[in-house]
């Protein structure tokens, strides 16, 4: 239990020390939150309404798409992992430490925004806490499985950024972060559903802030945690020490699988 | 009584159709500092890492302690101690950090001590990046230490380092074997392995090429100790003088050098021939062949037999 706890307060402290981490867990998100806080507003008023879940996914999927995956790689490129595996170090604990560690940051960026928002915006506060707090946890927990993954599978922080980047984009454009996914088209709706965020936002809007849901919101709920259990199972499975073991256990195409539940929604939600 | 605390036998290891380790065999005794060279891809690297439980052999068997590194890597974990060559831990953690982190999850309670005797102690707070890398290799040292393994891994443990850690690192190994702790060092410094170890192993293209005291592999060579004399007036540089079991001869500065295959009649006859010639003797100097003549002897020879 003592190596626990000291691993995660040094994890815990690695997202605020480090350059990128803290780029990504805090000054980003907080960034483009104040950016469109003082401007989104005056060009579209309606804005006010979904700021908050909006901003908050927004940090989720930066902290997690964005900040996750990287240290992953360098760590095993550098021989970090090797060390670790010698010293009896789980791999259970260094994937789910950076997780957990990052999931706490980003329930201090989600705090600052919804305090800070309702305040300085004067945005719309959630009607449903405990929704909003469930929504929080699963789309987290969702991201963050996913995000280990790419960093499991990625051979390179180029590929990271390649398969991060596969996710993030469309996932600001059709997952209901920057534009309500209503205004979309009824196809690309649907489609919108192999994205967490598009669950999340959905979520959001229908268990904690009061407005209509898309699809079915525990739905959203239940395949973002089913989501989030198969990446970190693929996760911890095509887990490896080195770039020199030759023994993987299975192919990086696995982690596919992890899009199953995803998939899925769209045939069973949309 | 066997009291191997390292026994490899028959052990190889392949990557695809590269076969980086060859069927060797041997053993190292408790207390014993045991030296790996060998070139770059001879095969240490991957028997180092075995023995760590980082890698599963091919083939013979592997024991570290009584435990099979590949089967039993818990128990393994808790007996070894390693400084790896690579730094092995994250940029942003602290001195302190890393020996909490470490001691914590090998059950110990951190060892400040360690810290303050590698003289580390001024840099509790900093963080790896900022450590220079005689810094670094103190505190892998330290970190390898923690948890007082009886068998000690050391991958290059002084390369880059100043002469003053040096010698305080190859003082704390001393102290690790007067402890009974086993040390199995690769390194690619011959003197450093001269000095420190009791026995060492020669590996060349994944096969044990030598094995022995270090006295008893340099002994095996060819067996030419180098005389270096120089004199006054410089009367042994005149052509066409020759001494009896010289082999080889040259000249460098002021000296005349022959390399000898018996020392006494050379030396007799070179110190007759230069008070014939009534010169004087200004200085004289034998060395007998060193590990690094004899490695490199071997490694260039071509294929092990």
């Amino acid at each position: 239990m003592t190596a626990f706890v000291n691993h995660f307060l040094f994890e815990f402290r690695t997202g605020i020390r480090d350059k990128q981490l803290l780029l990504m867990n805090y000054l980003f998100p907080l960034g483009v939150y104040l950016l469109l806080g003082f401007i989104f507003p005056q060009i579209n008023p309606p804005f006010l309404e979904t700021m908050i879940p909006a901003m908050v996914m927004f940090a989720l999927i930066a902290a997690t798409l964005l900040g996750m995956p990287d240290p992953l790689v360098s760590a095993r490129e550098s021989g970090i992992f090797r060390s670790y595996k010698i010293n009896g170090i789980p791999a259970a604990s260094i994937l789910a430490i950076p997780a957990l560690t990052t999931m706490l940051h980003l329930a201090v960026v989600a705090t600052i925004i919804t305090v800070s928002a309702a305040l300085l915006f004067d945005a719309r506060l959630p009607v449903n806490w405990g929704g909003f707090v469930l929504v929080f946890l699963a789309s987290s927990f969702a991201l963050a499985g996913l995000s280990l993954l790419i960093g499991v599978i990625s051979s390179s922080t180029r590929m990271t950024v390649l398969w991060s980047q596969l996710i993030f984009l469309p996932s600001m454009l059709l997952g209901g972060v920057m534009m309500p996914t209503s205004i979309l088209p009824q196809s690309v709706g649907r489609i919108s559903l192999i994205l967490p965020p598009a669950h999340a936002m959905n979520a959001f809007n229908a268990l904690a802030m009061g407005g209509e849901a898309l699809s079915n919101p525990w739905g959203g709920i239940v395949v973002l945690l089913f989501g989030g259990i198969l990446a970190v199972g693929l996760a911890v499975y095509l887990f490896n020490w080195d770039r020199h073991n030759a023994t993987q256990r299975g192919h990086p195409l696995l982690a596919l699988l992890a899009l199953t539940p995803y998939v899925a929604s769209i045939f069973l939600l949309g | 009584m066997n009291n191997a605390v390292i026994v490899v036998k028959d052990f190889r290891k392949s990557y695809g159709d590269v076969v980086a380790v060859d069927g060797i065999s041997f053993d190292v005794k408790r207390g014993e500092i045991f030296g790996l060279l060998g070139p770059n891809g001879a095969g240490k690297t991957s028997t180092l890492e075995s023995l760590e439980g980082l890698r599963a052999p091919d083939g013979g068997s592997l024991r570290v302690a009584g435990v099979d590194p590949s089967s039993d890597p818990r128990k393994l974990r808790n007996v070894i101690g390693v400084q790896l060559q690579t730094s092995g831990l994250p940029e942003s953690i602290t001195v302190d950090e890393a020996m909490r982190f470490f001691s914590a999850y090998h059950g110990v309670d951190p060892r400040m001590d360690l810290v303050e005797r590698l003289g580390l102690e001024e840099k509790r707070s900093a963080q790896y990046h900022q450590l220079s890398t005689g810094q670094k290799r103190r505190l892998a040292l330290a970190l390898a230490l923690a948890h007082e393994p009886t068998v000690l891994f050391l991958d290059e443990p002084t390369a880059g380092l100043d002469v003053a850690t040096r010698v305080e690192l190859h003082n704390m190994m001393r102290e690790q074997r007067e402890a009974g702790a086993t040390i199995l060092l690769a390194t690619h410094d011959m003197a450093e392995a001269e000095e420190l170890s009791d026995r060492i192993a020669i590996l060349l293209r994944g096969k044990l090429v030598a094995m022995g005291s270090p006295m008893d592999i340099t002994a095996t060579g060819a067996g030419l100790t180098k005389v270096s004399v120089r004199t006054k007036t410089s009367s042994l540089a005149t052509p066409g003088v020759e001494f009896p079991a010289v082999g080889q001869r040259s000249a460098s500065d002021e000296y005349q050098i022959y390399f000898s295959t018996d020392i006494g009649p050379t030396i007799a006859a070179i110190i007759a021939y230069i008070e014939a010639q009534q010169d004087v003797l200004i200085d004289l100097r034998v060395e007998r062949p060193s590990l690094e003549d004899r490695f490199l002897e071997i490694t260039t020879a071509g294929e092990p037999k």
